[in-house]
Order: C-alpha cells, then sequence, then structure tokens
C-alpha cells in the first residue's frame, strides 16, 4: 500500500516535469500539442482512494494551469476525466471490473486501448473547448481534438511500454 | 441527520468534483474575462523560478542564434555611428525607435507561448524593476505584447498572439489607423480591422503602432500587409499583417515605460466626468 502510493507521487511529479520542460513546447503543424501527463490519472489503481483520486487530479491540473497560464482548463479537463473514470472501466472492461484485477500498464491489449482512448479523448475535448471558450471555433477545436489525441495516445502507450515492469 | 452524514460520506468523492470543478470552471471563465488580472498566472515564485532554470539551458543552445541576432544588430549600430556627418565625435544613441532610453527596462523572455489562441509570455523582471500592468513590450525587431501580470521578480506579457488582444496601429505612410487583433491561425500573421476604405494601401506596406495607443509609442514597426480583404458591407479593409517579429524565437525584450501615460488617463477620466 504504502509502495503504491511512493510510486503515484513520483509519476504524478515526473509526468508534470516531463509536460512542463518538454511537451509544452510541442507544436507540430500549429495544431498538434501532445499532453501525455494525464497517463497519471488513466495509470491511478483501479481500486483506489476516489476522492484522493479527484483531489489529486485537481492540483495536477491546476500545477500545470499555472505554469502555462491558462486559466482552469487544464484543471477542469482533469477533473471530468477523474469522474468519468469509472464509467470508462466499465465501457472497456464490463461490468465488473472492480472484482478483475486490472494492470494498465502491461501489454496493450484491445481492451485497454479501448479504455486509454476513450480518456485521451473526453481529457482533450473538454480542455479544448474551454480554451477556444467560443462556440463559432468548434470545427477548429474538434481537429486539433482529434490530432492531438492520436499524438497523445500513441505517446501514453510508447510511455507504458517503456515504464512497464519487466516480467520474472 | 444520521441519514444526512451518511449521505455526505457515502457520496463523498461526488461533492469534492463539484467543489473543485466549480473552482476550476470559475478560474476558466475569469481567465477569459476582458481586463481582468489573473489569480492562475506564470508570474510566482515557483513557475518563474523553474522557468529561468529551463531557461538557461535553452539559452545555452541558442547560442550561435543569439550570436548572430547581436552581430546584425552591431553591424547596423555601426553603421549608423559612421554615416553620422561630422566623424570625429562619435553619436551617441539616446534612443531606440524614437523611446528615449532611459524610459526601457531591458528584459528577457524564459517562457514564451504561441500554440493556444490565449498566448502569454514570462519575463524575468517585476515590480522591483518598475515594471508594472499596461506597459508595452517591444525588441529590436517590433512589438511583442502588452505587460499583464507583475510579481516582485516576474511579469508575463499578453503576447500579440493572443485573442484578446487589440492594439492601436496604423499604415505607415497615411496615417489611417485601425486595431490589431488575432485570428489565432498562423504565429506569423496578425489581423489589422476597421481600417476605412478610403486608405490608400497596396500589399508591402509597412504596419506601425498608432498614436492613439497610451501603451505604445508612435512609430513602432509590427509588419506588412500580406493579404487585403475587402469587404462589400462595410466600409473598412481586414488585413492580415506579416510580423517583422518571429513570435516563436524571442529573446531580450525592451519593456517600455510610458511617464506619459497616467497623465492621459487622468485628463480623459475628467472629460467623461464632466
Amino acid at each position: 500500500m504504502n509502495s503504491a502510493l511512493l510510486v503515484n507521487i513520483f509519476r504524478f511529479v515526473l509526468l508534470l516535469a516531463i509536460q512542463i520542460i518538454i511537451f509544452n513546447n510541442m507544436n507540430f503543424l500549429g495544431y498538434i500539442s501532445p499532453f501525455p501527463y494525464i497517463l497519471f490519472i488513466i495509470l491511478y489503481p483501479v481500486n483506489g482512494n476516489k476522492s484522493g483520486l479527484i483531489a489529486s487530479s485537481f492540483l495536477l491540473g491546476i500545477i500545470l494551469d499555472l505554469f502555462s497560464n491558462s486559466g482552469g482548463t487544464h484543471a477542469t479537463a482533469c477533473l471530468v476525466l477523474a469522474y468519468l473514470r469509472p464509467l470508462l472501466f466499465k465501457f472497456a472492461f464490463g461490468l465488473s471490473y472492480e472484482y478483475q484485477t486490472i494492470k494498465l500498464n502491461d501489454v496493450i491489449t484491445p481492451q485497454r486501448f479501448s479504455f486509454i482512448f476513450l480518456s485521451v479523448i473526453i481529457h482533450h475535448f473538454t480542455l479544448f473547448l474551454l480554451e477556444a471558450f467560443q462556440l463559432s471555433y468548434i470545427l477548429d477545436t474538434l481537429v486539433t481534438t482529434l490530432l492531438s489525441t492520436t499524438f497523445t495516445v500513441i505517446l501514453c502507450i510508447i510511455i507504458i511500454y517503456l515504464i512497464k515492469p519487466n516480467r520474472r | 441527520m444520521q441519514q444526512i452524514f451518511n449521505f455526505i460520506f457515502k457520496n463523498s468523492y461526488r461533492i469534492l468534483f463539484l467543489l473543485l470543478i466549480g473552482i476550476s470552471l470559475s478560474l476558466t471563465i475569469q481567465s477569459h474575462s476582458f481586463h481582468r488580472s489573473k489569480v492562475i498566472s506564470s508570474a510566482n515564485y515557483l513557475s518563474g523560478g523553474v522557468y529561468e532554470k529551463v531557461n538557461t539551458v535553452n539559452e545555452y543552445l541558442n547560442l550561435k542564434t543569439e550570436n548572430d541576432a547581436l552581430a546584425l544588430e552591431n553591424a547596423k549600430l555601426r553603421s549608423m555611428i559612421f554615416n553620422t556627418k561630422d566623424t570625429a565625435t562619435a553619436k551617441i544613441l539616446d534612443s531606440i525607435k524614437g523611446v528615449k532610453l532611459q524610459d526601457l527596462i531591458v528584459s528577457k523572455v524564459i517562457h514564451n507561448s504561441y500554440n493556444v489562441y490565449e498566448n502569454y509570455l514570462t519575463l524575468n523582471s517585476g515590480e522591483l524593476d518598475g515594471v508594472k500592468t499596461d506597459m508595452g513590450v517591444i525588441n529590436s525587431l517590433g512589438i511583442v505584447g502588452i505587460i499583464e501580470n507583475t510579481s516582485p521578480k516576474y511579469s508575463t506579457v499578453i503576447s500579440v498572439l493572443n485573442k484578446r488582444t487589440q492594439i492601436n496601429a496604423k499604415i505607415k505612410k497615411s496615417d489611417h489607423f485601425g486595431s490589431l487583433n488575432w485570428d489565432g491561425k498562423s504565429t506569423g500573421y496578425v489581423q489589422l480591422t476597421d481600417l476605412p476604405r478610403l486608405a490608400l494601401i497596396k500589399i508591402g506596406d509597412t504596419i506601425v503602432t498608432g498614436g492613439q495607443s497610451v501603451i505604445f509609442p508612435e512609430n513602432i514597426n509590427i509588419g506588412t500587409i500580406a493579404k487585403i480583404y475587402r469587404d462589400e458591407q462595410t466600409n473598412f479593409f481586414t488585413l492580415n499583417v506579416k510580423l517583422f517579429n518571429d513570435m516563436t524565437n524571442l529573446g531580450h525584450v525592451y519593456i517600455i515605460k510610458s511617464k506619459d501615460r497616467d497623465e492621459i488617463i487622468n485628463l480623459e477620466k475628467k472629460v467623461k466626468d464632466e
């Protein structure tokens, strides 16, 4: 239990640092900006404390907002994702997900992929919608969401493979 | 009573969610409303400090381009000195583009964003250096933005690449003015709107800051006209302006202290009150 907490804190700090120092400066073709920091919310233990997840994702978002001058957009998007996470689990892994031992940081199966993809698209859509804050930009928002989602999902899968614990 | 407590304990994460999303949504909405200082901004010790550390690394990596720019500026200054009429006494530069040197604060960009609709820069000088909200920020090529928030050591700047900026600008040769906005599409181009149809313009004309602005002095370079849109319904042009500045690559900038600003604002306030 204690080591899980430590791993989560470590993940929180590391993902945030990578996001701020490297990925925030990326801007391919003027549209695509990846946000792999939400891996923290995706990889949070399935049966972990719900209030803990919500509070920590708020903290994650607000710190990123602090660094990217974006008001509260990241915080809102992270909160929405954290709140909808149980629903996404139900959708991707079936109703009785709470009794299975789901390990996300493992080989990518269709279920895991659909869970990651849905999480990323929900987060990105909320984020870009709030960032534009105007319905006349809705088309731009959708295009940006789709392009950035693809990119973030690819990055997330690469990172999961990189940090995957080795099988003995 | 028991049931109320039970309800609260059972739904504690929902209540927490509603509370936090309320806070974050209000921060978002507040950040989108015009002319309001932000609560969450990168002008603070935590993010300012981190950005300064990151910037020292980046600065080292960009030494070559920075050197090239300095060499270019040096060459320009030298040619100015050598081309003065009386070569015996080298003329001392007392101004950059019409702004007296003592009214400038030299500062450095430690963080620059250009990939969202509302972009901000972070500078490494703040209130202790005399930076205040609503001062203009330029560099040797042209305008950069306007100071938004300040802390003792850092300050944030609304970049010209921000949907919320509105800067008074005019055609250099004819004094017809309009307002400068950004449509959020390209980092190299901004839009000049509300320019009267009477103005004689052609592609390639220079756009400079107008005299109506209390933030920028007159005649600071902005860019050149790249495309002209005529709207048949109204009597105004909309222009695509190509910036002189590469907003994705900023190093040292100058902050303009305008001494007359308070005087002008007070005077205009007096007129309105009467």
